[in-house]
């Protein structure tokens, strides 16, 4: 049969996104009954906008790699417990059927590939997947990497949580990323405020705009556009 | 009767610690943080300490105040820099002290490697980053991974909700974390523990960490810790 022409990615909003409704269209993308992580800082908005079941429950399970499956939304007065937080280290609740479980374990469910998916946030994504978000690279900075290369080698799709333009204007979906890796070949698709990629053997496909014409976007980005 | 010590002070657990000793701290942030250890480990006084932990401080508390007395030679963890990690900030950029950042999972591993006889392992994590330089490499089945060595510790200071008196181990909830891993890894493994209760009273098919791994426990008030001290 003939296959019609590809279908340009469609424009969705006038407006780029913001980080609130970015979160949203990460959510709807996270299949019922994934285990996902959702890292720390913005991809935590994701949990919000999970979908539940008609008993309101959660059906998506989350992992925290500090210890946990099942983690619940984020603990308000009384429950706050010092016992029990997420890998950003804020209070957080159970959920009915929650377990707690060890570094070790908690690590090899990670890299074990036990993991349906996790989005991380990033200061830039190579056209090929690589994936720096642990280090600027400038000296005098003091170097942390926490979870973030086992996160990014470890899920089964590894999804990115960014503003597309850094504040000088410069893309940060990019050829080759200068600064330093956390991840070879991992990323699997890149949400942003101005349009979401999948990142492919082909290259880097647009799915969706928000605010911003294909044209516009190619025209912004030093990368080719599929 | 167990070989596991009951001690009625955390200054008895702590006894013995020499100076320039490997000491592995649970805890993640403040979560499963043995802080009354590491308060009787600054009036025991051992210094030139290695530090193995998640983080390298929040505040001057518990391991904040270790860094703080001066008494830390060198930091293994994960994420040193924290919004409150001031102390170590400050002593890490005046040079007095030495940092090896490791990915969480490693630091992990690398202690789980310690406690199970391992003698290093082929791990794909950190694989063509600034973490990996100087590390040998393979490819397996068409991957590629470093590799890790064990990280032993000479001590273990460790956080557990329960104990009974032959020294097997209930944590609570996310305090867990790194506890269980860091009993294996240690010559000495020492447990600070909010309740102690008799032999037997713990159901076995829940119990964490098995009296095996256990040298020294004591109990201690439960105290709720902030980055602003304890009440």
């Amino acid at each position: 049969m003939a296959y019609a022409e590809p279908v340009e990615a469609p424009m969705l909003a006038d407006q780029p996104l913001t980080m609130d409704e970015l979160a949203k269209v990460i959510a709807r993308d996270i299949p019922e009954g994934a285990f996902a992580n959702l890292g720390i800082g913005q991809p935590t908005k994701i949990a919000d906008h999970l979908p539940t079941d008609d008993q309101g429950r959660a059906t998506v399970i989350l992992h925290t790699e500090n210890g946990m499956l099942g983690m619940g939304r984020k603990a308000e007065g009384d429950e706050v417990d010092p016992d029990l937080t997420n890998a950003g280290k804020v209070p957080v609740i159970e959920t009915p059927g929650c377990s707690y479980f060890h570094h070790a374990d908690s690590f090899a469910m990670m890299r074990g590939g036990h993991l349906d998916v996790c989005v991380l946030g990033a200061f830039q994504v190579s056209e090929r997947g690589d994936l720096a978000n642990w280090s600027t690279g400038k000296p005098g900075d003091i170097p942390a990497v926490g979870g973030a290369m086992d996160l990014a080698i470890g899920a089964k799709d590894v999804f990115v949580m960014m503003s597309l333009f850094a504040k000088d204007g410069a893309a940060k979906l990019v050829e080759a990323c200068t600064m330093p890796l956390t991840g070879v070949g991992c990323v699997s698709r890149v949400y942003t405020d101005h349009a979401v990629f999948d990142i492919t053997p082909d290259g880097v496909r647009v799915r969706e705009t928000y605010g911003i014409s294909l044209a516009d976007l190619r025209e912004r980005m030093t990368i080719a556009l599929h | 009767m167990g070989r596991t010590a009951l001690l009625e002070t955390a200054d008895e657990a702590v006894a013995g610690i020499e100076d320039g000793a490997t000491v592995l701290v649970g805890g993640f942030g403040l979560a499963g943080m043995p802080f009354d250890l590491i308060d009787a480990l600054i009036r025991q006084g051992a210094k030139d300490l290695t530090i193995v932990s998640n983080n390298a401080g929040n505040g001057e508390v518990g391991l904040g105040a270790l860094l703080k007395a001066g008494r830390v030679r060198r930091v293994l963890c994960s994420f040193p820099r924290q919004v409150d990690s001031y102390v170590f900030d400050e002593l890490y950029r005046a040079g007095k002290i030495e940092l090896e950042v490791v990915p969480q999972g490693n630091l992990a591993e690398r202690m789980r490697a310690a406690g199970a006889g391992i003698g290093a392992f082929f791990c794909p994590t950190a694989v063509g980053t600034p973490l990996a330089e100087g590390k040998e490499t393979r490819t397996i089945d068409g991957r590629d991974y470093i590799l890790e060595y064990p990280i032993k510790g000479d001590y273990a200071l460790i956080a557990a909700q329960t104990a009974d008196r032959l020294g097997n181990l209930v944590y609570r909830k996310t305090a867990r974390n790194f506890g269980p891993v860091m009993a294996t890894a240690a010559a000495t493994t020492i447990v600070q523990v909010t309740d102690v209760v008799p032999t037997g009273d713990l159901d076995p098919e829940a119990i964490v960490t098995p009296s095996i791994y256990v040298d020294r426990v004591v109990q201690v008030a439960a105290r709720h810790y902030t980055v602003e001290g304890a009440r």
